[in-house]
């Protein structure tokens, strides 16, 4: 009987062993830009072999979702099948210019990669993203600076209009609607790459009532980096 | 004149008197005496470094970099409300105010010209884990600036040096008009520092110059001024 003890305690020491392979981070993302609002972040922590974009490649359906109109809850879905570990939404909502949002995660052993998304507005399918980053094992705070990548999935034509992935034009929520110009004609037809690719920029124009687009180039245009990831490893 | 009673070290005598023939306890006494002795003056170290700023843009003067060595915290950052010291930089490129904001400090000599650099010296005494923070304004913009934010130098050995380039910031203190009126530089000589401040009021990445010939129907500025990241290069070096 005593035996056994011992050999079931030998057991659970393994089992914890195992276990402190997982890691508790806390993930968090500022906004570095001087006006873009980003929509529901989605920071997701997965196996090295999943992926929620790449570079060069088209856009899964759910990604569209996200960049086309903010919602991520074709990624949450792909998140949940693969296992993955996530932070959903930790500004509740949009992050303003120069704000930041954090979340902590305990992550599940074998998830060992960190993916970030959201949308950029105003824009038709622009997004910030993070693409599989390695996790360090060691403790510590690592800083990671993000690109805007374009979904390659829309034309980026600049105008007020849908959210919903496929429809043109850009989704416009409330902050973001007396910032915006009306009556543009359209900056541009469909995207010459429609893989994931990094974004060209806004192009916008200086009038709220006419124009080639609804976006201001004085306000709504940036350069990369666009968004800072701080990850605090426990 | 240094107060003097802190180079003073106490020093501890403790004084056994030598009784150990006698058997009598009473005759065993502990006698502490303190007594304070001068201790050397210690003679200050210089830590010195080096920093070369290099233009990396097209058609955007850099202003005379203010170099601060300051302790820990932050004399700007992404997110912060700007500093006024900060906001006589980015809006007209004057350092005075902000090269008084640390522990030591230097600032350069004139405007640093597209293509050209500048080294500018900075020592401290004795402290070799200062943070530098370097700031300069892109001067044909409302408000860019460029720089560094609380880097820190315990990294650097004397000898050792360490290369980075820089983006351009936005200090969120004047819209980005890009008009004549507004951008001090030589492409419009307009108003420099204005203590209104009329942006988003955060310091945040900069969206880049439109210029008229991008679309900008009110703005002074030509492709010529237009920029990406990064804007400057910087390189410094502990040199004692």
């Amino acid at each position: 009987m005593k035996r056994i003890n011992i050999l079931s305690a030998a057991a659970m020491l393994a089992l914890s062993s195992q276990q402190s392979l997982a890691a508790d981070i806390s993930v968090e993302i500022q906004n570095l830009t001087h006006g873009l609002y980003f929509t529901p972040i989605a920071a997701v922590v997965h196996t090295p072999d999943a992926s929620l974009f790449e570079v060069g490649e088209a856009a899964s359906t759910e990604l569209q979702m996200m960049a086309e109109g903010g919602s991520i809850d074709g990624i949450t879905t792909l998140a949940t099948a693969a296992g993955a570990d996530m932070i959903a939404n930790p500004a509740g909502g949009l992050l303003a210019p120069t704000m930041s949002a954090s979340g902590d995660v305990m992550t599940t052993d074998g998830n060992l990669m960190l993916s970030v998304v959201a949308m950029i507005l105003p824009s038709n399918d622009g997004f910030v993203g993070l693409d599989n980053w390695e996790i360090p094992t060691e403790a510590g705070t690592y800083t990671v600076l993000l690109n805007a990548y374009d979904a390659g999935t829309e034309a980026n034509d600049e105008l007020r209009g849908s959210g919903e992935p496929g429809m043109p034009g850009m989704p416009v929520p409330p902050p973001l609607d007396p910032l915006l110009g009306t009556g543009g004609s359209g900056v541009a037809g469909a995207d010459t790459n429609a893989t994931v690719h990094i974004h060209r920029g806004n192009i916008g124009d200086d009038s709220m009532t006419d124009g080639t687009s609804d976006v201001n180039n004085a306000v709504h245009r940036w350069l990369n980096p666009v968004a800072k990831v701080t990850v605090t490893v426990r | 004149m240094p107060n003097l009673i802190k180079h003073y070290k106490k020093v501890l005598l403790l004084a056994l008197p030598l009784a150990l023939s006698a058997c009598d306890d009473d005759d065993t006494r502990e006698v502490i005496v303190e007594v304070e002795v001068p201790a050397p003056e210690p003679t200050p170290v210089d830590v010195s470094y080096e920093v070369t700023v290099v233009n990396l843009t097209n058609g955007q003067p850099v202003s005379p970099p203010a170099i601060v060595l300051h302790a820990d915290g932050n004399l700007w950052a992404v997110g912060q409300v700007p500093s006024v010291e900060l906001e006589r930089i980015a809006e007209e490129g004057s350092s005075e105010s902000f090269l008084t904001l640390g522990l030591a400090s230097a600032g350069g000599d004139g405007p640093i010209t597209p293509g050209d650099q500048q080294t500018i010296s900075v020592t401290i005494e004795d402290i070799t884990d200062a943070k530098l923070t370097i700031a300069a304004m892109l001067g044909n913009t409302n408000d860019a600036f460029t720089g560094i934010n609380a880097w820190d130098l315990s990294q650097l050995a004397v000898g050792d040096s360490w290369t980075t380039t820089r983006p351009a910031y936005d200090a969120g203190t004047e819209k980005n008009t890009e008009s004549a009126a507004t951008v001090p530089g030589p492409a419009a000589s307009g108003e420099g520092f204005n203590p209104t401040r009329d942006d988003s009021g955060f310091i945040s990445m900069h969206p880049g110059v439109v210029s008229f010939d991008d679309g900008l129907s009110t703005s002074a500025l030509t492709v010529e001024h237009k920029f990406d990241n990064p804007v400057i290069r910087i390189q410094i070096t502990r040199t004692e």
